[in-house]
């Protein structure tokens, strides 16, 4: 499989080595040229001797995401550090280029929910996050024995 | 009517005022605290604060009701977003945004986005229009109706000077609407001869400009028409 992940942070790099060493061909495109070394971290040589493609340029540029592969992906993973750049590059991916697995990181949670109703895969560390605190705060009251309905969460 | 403006600066700012001049009733939310503050000052409680990419101060400011969305900040993706989200979220009826960087027009297009406004856009018509060397001038582009309105300028060598409009051979899908002549429009009939100097004006069907260019240009005219 040929992944496209554009952003390459903590969270995309991360994902760029893990798809890297399950076999898939792995493309990673970033504004930032030394977000390149991100990718290195942990590996034994570069990131290209393993096989990987890095591309450096904006994710709204037509031109970067067509030299970064774009038209070939199989999949497409936004993750860049702005919400606004993920949703829009997301749509292109999935409407212009037609990539078959697409999916966008997005903050805000609310966007999050209303975009994945519109037919685009969100990932919310938010709403993850939000949801594990939530669980293990009735964890935690139930382990001390101070269940009971005063408990029940209120809704937000 | 109840109009949303998206983004304080120059542009909103001014844009707000002169909406508010005009009788409608306007917010305009900008995410930059003293920018904010600021304005404030003089619009008062027809400006909110708050980052419009997020929904919840979208529908704090009443974007339920709003009857039209004007994104005019300085990012385009924000710009993209908010226009997307107010016609297919809030279903607002009418959305206008600003686009910033020329290149990103493709991208307002693949959302379905218009009508967009670019300032360099703008610029480059502007510079179409004064610049005589273009020869052909895109005045209008109706995008939806499949239809454009251009100009031209009739020089000396134009070989359609001198002759009535009623023997010329007008491309199929263009018509000649007006002749523009010492600073005064008319329509011209079949007996009007035309001179050079004269500006025409012409509606056609987007792609027909060779054939116009053809016709009313420097020594051409032989020809065209002959596919219409």
């Amino acid at each position: 499989m040929f992944i496209l992940i554009v952003g390459c942070g903590r969270v995309g790099s991360s994902v760029a080595r893990a798809m890297l060493r399950e076999g898939h061909e792995v493309s990673c495109l970033d504004e930032d040229p030394e977000s390149h070394a991100r990718l290195e971290v942990g590996l034994d040589k570069g990131w290209e001797d393993h096989g990987g493609h890095f591309t450096v340029g904006a994710g709204l540029e037509t031109d970067a995401l067509v030299a970064a592969g774009i038209e070939k992906a199989d999949a497409f993973i936004a993750s860049t550090d702005g919400d606004n750049t993920n949703i829009v590059i997301a749509q292109i991916a999935q409407r212009r280029y037609e990539v078959p697995t697409v999916i966008a990181r997005i903050l805000d949670p609310l966007r999050a929910e209303w975009y994945q109703r519109q037919g685009v895969h969100t990932i919310c560390p938010t709403r993850v996050a939000i949801d594990m605190l939530e669980s293990a705060v009735r964890d935690g009251a139930q382990r001390n024995g101070a269940g009971g309905a005063n408990t029940q969460p209120e809704a937000v | 009517m109840y109009i949303m403006v998206v983004g304080a600066g120059k542009v909103g700012w001014n844009l707000t005022r002169e909406l508010l001049e005009k009788g409608h009733e306007v917010t305009v939310i900008e995410s930059n605290r003293r920018r904010y503050l600021m304005v404030e000052q003089e619009l008062e409680h027809n400006i909110t604060y708050g980052d419009a990419s997020e929904l919840w101060v979208l529908e704090r400011a009443g974007i339920q009701r709003a009857d039209m969305v004007i994104a005019v900040t300085g990012d385009d993706e924000d710009n993209m977003l908010i226009c997307q989200v107010a016609r297919e979220k809030y279903e607002v009826g009418q959305v206008i945004a600003r686009v910033n960087n020329p290149r990103n027009r493709e991208h307002f297009d693949l959302l379905g986005i218009k009508p967009v406004v670019s300032a360099t856009d703008l610029i480059l018509r502007l510079i179409e229009h004064e610049v005589p060397e273009y020869g052909l001038i895109h005045l209008l582009d109706l995008q939806e109706e499949q239809l454009e309105i251009i100009e031209m300028l009739l020089g000396q060598d134009s070989v359609v000077t001198g002759r009535r409009v009623g023997d010329l051979e007008m491309p199929e899908g263009s018509l000649l609407i007006s002749v523009l002549r010492d600073g005064k429009g008319f329509v011209p009939g079949p007996e009007t001869v035309l001179e050079a100097g004269d500006e025409i004006l012409a509606v056609l069907d987007p792609g027909r400009e060779d054939d116009l260019k053809q016709l009313f240009g420097p020594g051409g005219g032989n020809g065209a028409g002959t596919d219409g």
